[in-house]
């Protein structure tokens, strides 16, 4: 029985490591075809029998000018946005969310679970709701085009996810432990970041990753915004578009773009393991 | 060094959490609050640190006003009944915490630390992780770090609640030597619990609280001999206090149409009437020549059984010295020991006491 068990375990795991890694492979095997290879198919083997090309990851360094579509400057200005984006919506929604986890606001009607639905609520309305006021202010303020006004519009998207789960990740943090660092001498700012910040670390992974994937796969604002001055990856993939679709430029593009995300992944993943906070309270 | 509390109330939602509390501890004392859960115990010693303001009533500390320092500049530590240590930092780190806030030097800080973990016996424990601790350990963590302060007052709340049995035991006697010797540095040592036994061991001065309120304050031998109401009978004694009605009749007790009872001297004085009597469940226990009770219930606790009895309109609780097994239902005779009869008046006030005190 247990034999069975354990067959059928390792069958599932196998399956579902093809479901997740197959796409990649493909793309990394189209990445290196060109026209033919890609439009004529394999005769015996698919995805590695044919002539190996470097010519889709030449297009995303050459300039237009020469045919091609530089995603370097692109790229580094995605990373850019979304990292300051990212970090400063952490910052702000950890404040707020720790304040809402902890401190009793009411004002008539509304208590601390409806404030936390007005953030919750700023992502639950279409992005296009959004759009016609941002560009609108973003105009008066001279922002249109720029990194610094891209940074402003992804800190209202983001910050809504850093406060929603950060909100549930401090309500799950034991209220005695900040008690227990005011007793032994913190002051309120000290207890938050002595204690409870270094408590929250998964936390704060959980939200920083969300908040990254959401900033760096936008492309409605990013597209929106900016017109000549400034571009983000994802507008600047789509650019490479044609009428004839590029496959293996699409697929290396592609590769570079998620490239990032799952170095972060990888390198944040032991954080994100449970039980980090088992201890604080039995 | 004296704590002074004067007429501490606080409500939430029409409830009363404090209801006019006041009392005087000295140093070198330890002082037990007992009440029932959300008798207001916690409140008490969270407003004591400073955690919760109260919404009337003074403290004051060698005369000092203590209500308006702030939390993390009292002199208090605190034992929380839940283990509450800080997980990301070690066993060391954990009780060097306070220190650290303090800016003492690192040499002080090694020393102190040392002499906390040896006292709670964690000696060996430094470098461990918190989540690598069994909950008898964590609970010694955090005992440890409210020990390093040498903080004025040491508010323990229900610290070994979640322990289970066999080392709530042990702790109990471990911890009563460490609060002695605390005590005996003149901080002021104040334990809440629900558990009367755990109490009446520690020994000290007992405060009996219910619904917010102060019922009792003296020492736990003069609370186990004349506990002033019904009330401070059954949350101080476990199993509670029997009660049940009575009258005092010439010179004979009625407690039922067919239980008499010969008066005891003790409660010879009292003007014949009604009264609620009570007797703690050692003064019932079976005898051939007693009456006659069924078994409604018969619970063993290690080499005692607790046997749930009712006569008519009369349940009570008796002790049996010795394991044994019955049947619901079934018929045994039993005793009540006159002599230690405890008698209540209408407004449940004690009085007489087999210890001679009265109203």
């Amino acid at each position: 029985m247990r034999f069975v068990y354990v067959t059928l375990k390792y069958l599932a795991v196998c399956l579902w490591s093809v479901f997740v890694i197959a796409p990649f492979l493909w793309a990394l095997s189209t990445s290196f075809k060109d026209f033919n290879s890609v439009t004529g198919g394999a005769t015996y083997i698919p995805w590695l029998q044919f002539e190996p090309s470097l010519e889709g990851w030449r297009v995303l360094l050459r300039s237009p000018a020469q045919g091609g579509v530089n995603i370097v400057e692109p790229y580094f200005n995605s990373i850019f946005v979304t990292c300051s984006a990212s970090l400063i919506s952490i910052a702000l929604g950890t404040l707020a969310a720790y304040a809402l986890s902890r401190f009793t606001f009411k004002a008539g009607f509304i208590k601390n679970s409806d404030i936390t639905f007005f953030f919750i609520s700023q992502r639950i309305m279409p992005p296009i709701v959004l759009s016609i006021p941002f560009f609108i202010m973003l105009g008066k303020l001279g922002l249109l085009d720029s990194l610094f006004g891209l940074i402003l519009v992804y800190i209202v998207l983001l910050m809504p996810i850093a406060v929603w789960i950060m909100v549930d990740f401090f309500n799950k943090v034991p209220k005695e432990i900040d008690e227990t660092a005011l007793i032994d001498g913190c002051n309120p700012y000290q207890a938050f970041y002595k204690v409870v910040l270094p408590n929250s670390i998964p936390g704060l992974i959980v939200a920083g990753l969300f908040c990254m994937i959401f900033g760096w796969t936008d492309f409605f604002f990013a597209f929106i915004l900016t017109f000549t001055e400034v571009q983000l990856l994802p507008v600047a993939i789509v650019a490479l578009n044609s009428s004839i679709t590029p496959w293996w430029s699409l697929s290396a593009a592609a590769l570079v773009c998620v490239a990032p995300l799952i170095v972060v992944a990888f390198i944040v993943e032991r954080y994100l393991s449970k039980g980090n906070l088992s201890g604080a309270l039995k | 060094m004296s704590l002074k509390v004067s007429n501490l109330s606080m409500k939430f939602k029409d409830e009363f959490h404090l209801n006019d509390v006041s009392f005087e501890m000295s140093k070198g004392k330890i002082y037990t609050i007992i009440g029932r859960t959300l008798s207001g115990k916690t409140t008490l010693l969270k407003t004591i640190a400073g955690l919760t303001n109260p919404d009337s009533g003074e403290m004051s500390l060698d005369g000092v006003d203590f209500g308006a320092v702030p939390v993390w500049k009292r002199q208090v530590a605190m034992v929380y009944q839940q283990f509450i240590n800080y997980p990301h930092l070690s066993v060391f780190e954990n009780v060097a915490f306070p220190l650290k806030q303090r800016k003492m030097p690192r040499p002080e800080i090694d020393t102190r630390v040392r002499q906390a973990l040896e006292q709670v016996g964690l000696q060996g424990f430094e470098t461990r992780k918190i989540q690598a601790l069994s909950g008898g350990q964590q609970q010694r963590v955090a005992l440890a770090r409210s020990l390093v302060k040498e903080a004025n007052i040491l508010l323990l709340d229900e610290p070994l609640v979640n322990l289970d049995y066999k080392l709530r035991e042990q702790l109990r006697e471990e911890f009563k030597n460490i609060f002695s010797a605390k005590a005996s540095e003149n901080a002021i040592l104040i334990y809440s619990t629900t558990d009367p036994v755990e109490a009446m061991q520690l020994g000290g001065e007992i405060i009996v609280m219910d619904e917010g309120r102060i019922l009792q304050q003296a020492s736990a031998q003069e609370i186990y001999e004349n506990p002033k109401t019904t009330k401070v009978a059954q949350i101080t004694n476990d199993p509670a206090m029997n009660l049940f009605e009575g009258e005092v009749v010439d010179s004979t007790l009625v407690l039922t149409s067919s239980i008499h009872l010969d008066l005891p001297p003790h409660l010879a004085a009292l003007p014949r009437g009604k009264y609620t009597f009570g007797i703690r469940a050692s003064g019932i226990t079976l005898d051939s020549d007693g009456f006659e009770f069924q078994i409604e219930l018969a619970e063993i606790s290690g080499s005692e059984t607790f046997l749930h009895l009712q006569h008519a309109q009369m349940h009570v609780v008796g002790l049996l010295d010795s394991v044994q097994n019955f049947d619901i239902g079934q018929t045994v005779t039993a005793g009540i020991d006159s002599k230690s009869l405890y008698a209540f008046d209408k407004s449940e006030n004690l009085v007489a006491s087999p210890y001679g005190g009265t109203k």
